[in-house]
């Protein structure tokens, strides 16, 4: 091959900072890792970031998507009073950002027994009692970094809307960070684990087909067509693959 | 946003974008499939494992003299953190009937298979949290014969296909057959399928299959499979015990050669730990963070191959570890985001992979390995790639079509995800399509099983990414979500029969001095310690002045200090 493969070249996402800070090019800001200044590339994410300044994450990095909730991180801006949150591995750096990753955050998982459970308030207020205690100021959906409507699946838990509470915290990645901040104590994403799975498993539209499919490998249906292609050689089985139709 | 000088590229996308739909909106194939000769052809022209350089013989261990993807070849020839008189064994720090290497999909099924079904206790030692694998990063989907117009056999027929016909038989039966089974066990636990109206499971097509077979739970999954098995984990404290941030670093074994547990490292503290078990199931997942190629990944933080290591100086044969799954869809712009899958579920959903000047040149869905390998091919050979200001190239992934065929609303509904990704940079994928390239994604190979998960080592049970001949040498997309479920209850179960038979003989780690003195008699020269655990991306002068710790008596003895990615190789981007 005579390009580098363009997965291979020098990167500024955080797997590859290095590479980018030794052809020194880009321009460097200032960022304070936890009130220490360190100069970072003003295009790296925060992850990205932390590495460049020559950190070791053990704690606070995980999926490095956007799925894991690991790299939790609040922040400032120079001249602003907000508390800022966003995932390290997704929020871009900025001059003057002082910043801090919250790796853990304290939290009590309830212990149950889903068979033993109904979707419905009573699970709730057995399970998660705090979501009583909401004052609805909507800090939660402020802090959210998947933008995701916090409070709402609150109140709808309140409601005992088992639906709602999952169809509005399916895209959560439990970071951690509204129940850090609500002012509630609240713990928002393992109530709304708890939800999704008391939907799944009980307010579900069952699907016949999948009983009957299941059923049918119980009773050996397809036994022999696996012995008769287990026993091909690869030539006949070459054949049939290429000859099969698609949907 | 794209930058400017890619608005010529993009308006041919436009251009050419209704007669595309229309082609996607009939019946048949959008562009004509690969034959058997032109899939071989495609492949041994720009696949990366075909480079000369991409693989080279291994000199020690169980697969001594084959040919190993040239970084698992360094992995394997590398020092132990550990010398046996280093670990005292006759008094061990935990006792447990299953010890559970690896805290993601596969690592949680057989814990909760061992406890339900066989009332067996476990430990499970992960190196980072529970849940911090690559199962909660799948976005597309799993596949399971469940539709009426399909059938087991079936997607049987599809995977020993798509895995060039090199795949172990008896696993592909177990994966398949037990398919459906597992999208029940699934559900019952509570996890969140796509459905139709009428409560049918929703079903999509991916890369190499002929029914439509792959269900979802919106982009997210795996995080939502993951969620639900680690929280009902976490609802068994009495039978389960999870050990975070502790990962293995060797196995034990017993005087009569069976596996009888292994040795921990705690990430904190930095000590070592020692766990006797009846049996051991490696969960370990895969590689990606070696960056094979200097590729970029898909891949979590921690998939540095260490099951691998470690079971291969315990005598543990690979399979297919010359072989590397390099995903058609990673992101190449933005640059934050390079490496990042694109599910494979944005080409079954009718995404279409066009060049530069908006034509198509492949079927979007064949096998992966195909699939990536017209892409580099239509980038290196044909010009038809876009480059990016950084250097990178490219290929468009046409998504808005995916809207214009299922309906306004269709992507932010069903890709969440991938909306969020590309948004964050004022990219919107149902008006926008996205440059992609391949990306470094799964381990093909890995430690050999039968469909019991066995090893050549008895006692020792391997599951998921970590395991080696299910997929031949190449995967489709969805099979690894049912491997890790349908292999990871396997090893629950076998891992407990035996469990409750075994009488383990006197403990030892003898074979790392064994593997020791191979490593001198092959005349090894390295000063690279494995299980990597983490990779470092500290830049080279940072790394440079950094100080060596551990306090191991060998050079470069630090799971902070691995040297992989510096010395051992020369990243293809370093060129």
């Amino acid at each position: 091959m005579e390009n580098a493969p363009a997965g291979a070249s020098s990167s500024l996402s955080s797997s590859q900072i290095g590479d980018r800070q030794d052809k020194a090019e880009g321009r460097l800001i200032t960022v304070y890792i936890m009130g220490k200044a360190y100069e970072v590339p003003e295009e790296a994410t925060i992850m990205g970031a932390i590495e460049y300044a020559g950190h070791q994450i053990i704690r606070g990095a995980g999926c490095r998507e956007g799925y894991c909730g690991a790299c939790a991180t609040i922040y400032r801006l120079p001249g602003d009073y907000k508390i800022r949150t966003g995932l390290a591995c997704m929020t871009m750096v900025e001059e003057g950002m002082t910043l801090a990753q919250i790796p853990s955050v304290p939290a009590e998982k309830a212990i149950y027994d889903i068979e033993k459970l109904k979707p419905n308030v009573t699970a709730i207020q057995q399970m998660y009692p705090t979501v009583f205690r909401c004052v609805a100021c909507g800090t939660c959906t402020k802090s959210c970094p998947q933008g995701l409507q916090v409070m709402d699946y609150v109140q709808a838990a309140k409601r005992g809307d088992i639906a709602a509470v999952m169809d509005l915290s399916f895209d959560c990645v439990v970071c951690g960070l509204c129940m850090l901040r609500c002012p509630a104590e609240i713990t928002q994403p393992l109530m709304g684990i708890m939800a999704k799975r008391l939907y799944g498993r009980y307010l579900r539209k069952e699907s016949h087909e999948l009983a009957e499919r299941v059923k049918a490998v119980e009773d050996g249906v397809y036994e022999a067509e696996y012995a008769e292609m287990m026993s091909m050689n690869r030539e006949d089985l070459t054949k049939r693959y290429y000859a099969r139709d698609s949907e | 946003m794209y930058p400017d000088y890619m608005a010529e590229s993009l308006r041919k996308v436009v251009e050419t974008r209704p007669k595309r739909l229309e082609l996607a909106r009939k019946s048949g194939p959008v562009y004509p499939l690969m034959n058997a000769e032109e899939r071989q052809k495609v492949l041994e022209g720009f696949h990366p494992d075909y480079e000369p350089s991409a693989r080279r013989a291994v000199c020690v261990g169980p697969n001594k003299g084959e040919t190993l993807t040239t970084e698992v070849a360094d992995l394997l020839e590398s020092h132990s953190w550990l010398r046996s008189e280093q670990v005292d064994l006759s008094k061990p720090d935990v006792e447990t009937d299953v010890l559970i290497i690896g805290g993601g999909g596969a690592g949680c099924n057989a814990a909760l298979v061992a406890m339900r079904e066989h009332g067996v206790r476990s430990v499970i030692a992960t190196k980072l949290r529970m849940g911090d694998a690559n199962t909660m990063m799948s976005q597309g989907g799993m596949q399971a014969a469940v539709a009426r117009a399909d059938s087991p056999t079936r997607h049987y027929l599809d995977a020993i296909g798509g895995g060039h016909f090199e795949n172990k038989p008896e696993l592909v039966k177990a994966l398949t057959e037990d398919g459906p089974g597992v999208v029940k066990w699934l559900e019952d636990l509570g996890v969140v399928w796509d459905k139709e109206e009428d409560g049918s499971m929703k079903v999509m097509h991916g890369g190499g299959t002929s029914r439509k077979r792959m269900v979802s739970c919106r982009d997210y999954t795996g995080a939502m499979i993951m969620r639900t098995l680690m929280d009902e984990v976490r609802n068994h404290p009495d039978m389960i015990e999870v050990k975070e941030f502790m990962p293995a670093v060797e196995l034990i074994m017993d005087a009569e050669g069976r596996c009888a547990g292994a040795v921990l490292y705690n990430m904190d503290s930095e000590e070592f730990i020692t766990v006797k078990a009846k049996s051991t199931i490696v969960a370990t997942g895969g590689y990606g963070r070696l960056h094979i190629r200097g590729y970029d990944t898909t891949n979590h933080y921690g998939a540095t191959g260490d099951g691998l290591v470690m079971a291969y100086r315990a005598g543990a044969k690979l399979m297919y570890m010359d072989s590397v799954q390099y995903h058609p869809t990673g992101v190449s712009f933005p640059e934050q985001i390079a490496g990042f899958l694109v599910t494979e579920a944005i080409r079954g959903a009718g995404g279409q992979p066009v060049n530069k000047d908006g034509e198509l040149f492949v079927f979007p869905r064949e096998p992966r390995d195909i699939e990536a390998s017209a892409i580099i091919r239509e980038c290196v050979q044909n010009g038809g790639g876009v480059p990016t200001p950084s250097g990178r190239v490219g290929v468009w992934l046409d998504s808005p079509l995916i809207d214009m065929l299922h309906g306004e609303g269709y992507t932010e509904k069903h890709f969440p995800a991938m909306y969020r990704q590309f948004i964050r940079y004022g990219i919107d994928i149902t008006k926008l399509p996205m440059l992609i390239y391949p990306s470094l994604h799964y381990q093909n190979g890995g430690i050999e099983i039968n469909e019991r998960c066995e090893t050549d080592l008895p006692g020792l049970y391997v599951a998921g990414e970590a395991s080696g001949g299910l997929h031949g040498r190449n995967r489709l997309m969805g099979n690894s979500v049912l491997d890790y479920n349908v292999f990871g209850r396997r090893a629950g179960k076998y891992a407990s029969e035996y469990a409750k038979t075994v009488k383990l003989g006197k403990l030892s780690v003898a074979h790392l001095d064994a593997y020791e003195k191979q490593l001198a008699d092959a005349n090894v020269k390295t000063d690279l310690v494995t299980p990597i655990l983490l990779p470092s991306y500290a830049p080279k002068d940072v790394k440079k002045r950094q100080l060596v710790r551990g306090g191991n008596t060998l050079p470069g003895t630090s799971v902070l200090q691995n040297r992989l990615h510096d010395d051992a190789f020369s990243p293809a981007g370093a060129k």
